[in-house]
């Protein structure tokens, strides 16, 4: 009898532990989000990532510092700055000049820019999951961020927020499964959609068979997910086939995913000013949210 | 309990001061979320599920076994976008089944670890896929070659990691 017990107990306990998980999962698929677990994990795990985040950049920052050239080092630092900062300008004086390869998106991010707040965060960490593709940001509620709300690089496209904690946010890229946006072909101005697949590369979905699509070709926001603002890039065109119904497009996304140390967050879901006042040349009164 | 006595004599039962149980689980977690920004490969390791079945195959109790499986997997989910119960079902179960079978096998040779690591890797693997499908209509592929490096690369890690976990034993 007692060998007997001995035996059952633990699987007694395993099948109440596996039960009230698989409750927890339902509630979930329900209701949505269990955020105290969530809440309490984060509020455990932040400080340590920020505090390694901030141990190996010291560490690095000293190395460079003084083993490398100091002046050259710093020079290097302002001249990436700089050059950032020049890539936006240059592709907004690009969307001018050329119709074919402008890209539109960054006249309306220049349009977007001056009436909308970015704000700059640095990434601290990642999701534990091998399985999703998100990171971690070092600003939160308390610095003005919000559900939804983009995330961009000068670059292109990163993802968009979906979890906010008071200090930090959680960011769900577009490589995700669940991750996505509007797009449209830069030359064709065809709509579509883009997703993840949890690889590096993501498919374009909805584009019809007979709609002619080159390799190479880049690849915008839509605007129609009210998420991300017209014309930003996502990426270029890596690979098309053609399938039932629609072709199948591979997308490298514009910005390095890979290598994420500060993104933008866009700090608001106003309306984008539209294409018809970009022409007429008047501005919309400002919406307030 | 004189039950219990005698099968912890015939089985060699590690014991382990539980500071250094929790901190090690909790680095094992921080680690996983923080080291692929910086290694983009490390995302193929589940240092985790070491912690989980190292612990599980060393303490031999499936009670505990479980539950430390179910605390790490629950923190894993904490931190994850994926729904929290996906990791904590799939580790309490790696747990239980760690402890169950380190009281009948020599857990402590460097080839049974890594043999018991791979298997218990893709053992994970079933078990999420299980309840993705079932629980959560969200089906991924069974098997692919990346799992299968994933797994090679965990157990071999497990060779070398293992016998740094087991300095944490109690000293009898």
């Amino acid at each position: 009898m007692r060998v007997i017990q001995t035996v059952q107990r633990p699987l007694i306990l395993l099948a109440t532990v596996v039960l009230a998980q698989v409750l927890l999962l339902a509630v979930q698929i329900k209701r949505g989000e269990v955020r105290l677990i969530r809440i309490a994990a984060v509020w455990a795990m932040t400080p340590f990532q920020s505090a390694g985040t901030s141990l190996i950049d010291s560490v690095g920052r000293t190395w460079n510092n003084y083993v490398s050239l100091r002046e050259t080092r710093q020079e290097n630092e302002n001249l990436r700055r700089e050059l950032s900062q020049l890539r936006l300008r240059v592709a907004e004086l690009e969307s001018r000049a050329a119709e074919a390869h402008r890209l539109g998106a960054l006249l309306s991010f220049r349009d977007l820019n001056a009436t909308t707040p970015l704000l700059p965060a640095r990434v601290i960490g990642a999701g534990a999951a091998e399985t999703s593709r998100t990171m971690y940001i070092d600003r939160g509620e308390s610095d003005g961020v919000a559900k939804n709300m983009a995330v961009i690089t000068p670059e292109g496209v990163v993802g968009k927020v979906v979890e906010t904690f008071a200090r930090t946010s959680l960011i769900l890229l577009i490589t995700d499964k669940e991750g996505g946006a509007g797009a449209m072909l830069a030359n064709s101005r065809t709509q579509g959609v883009v997703r993840g697949t949890g690889e590096p590369l993501v498919e374009m979905r909805y584009v019809i068979n007979d709609q002619d699509v080159a390799a190479g070709e880049q690849v915008l926001t839509s605007g129609l997910d009210h998420i991300f603002p017209k014309d930003l890039p996502l990426g270029t065109v890596a690979s098309v086939e053609k399938g039932n119904p629609f072709k199948l497009i591979h997308v490298r996304p514009a910005a390095r995913l890979d290598r994420l140390e500060e993104v933008l967050v866009l700090l608001t879901h106003q309306e984008i000013p539209g294409k018809k006042e970009a022409d007429t040349g008047t501005k919309a009164p400002e919406k307030k949210p | 309990m004189a039950l219990r006595a005698q099968f912890e004599q015939n089985i060699e039962v590690h014991k382990y001061a539980w500071p250094a149980v929790v901190g090690v689980a909790f680095l094992a977690v921080v680690v996983r979320a923080f080291v692929p920004k910086y290694f983009v490969h490390a995302e193929l390791l589940d240092l985790p599920l070491l912690v989980t079945l190292y612990f599980a195959l060393s303490r031999r109790n499936p009670a505990t076994g479980l539950l430390l499986g179910m605390s790490i997997g629950l923190l894993q989910d904490g931190v994850s976008h994926v729904p929290i119960g996906l990791y904590g079902i799939a580790k309490t179960v790696v747990g239980y089944a760690g402890s169950s079978i380190g009281g009948r096998l020599d857990v402590d040779h460097p080839i049974s670890r890594f043999f018991l690591t791979f298997c218990f890797f893709h053992l994970h693997q079933v078990t999420l896929e299980l309840i993705r499908r079932v629980l959560l209509a969200k089906p991924e592929v069974f098997f692919s070659v990346r799992l299968l490096e994933a797994s090679l690369l965990t157990a071999a890690v497990a060779v070398g990691l293992f016998p740094l976990l087991d300095k944490l034993r109690k000293r009898t």
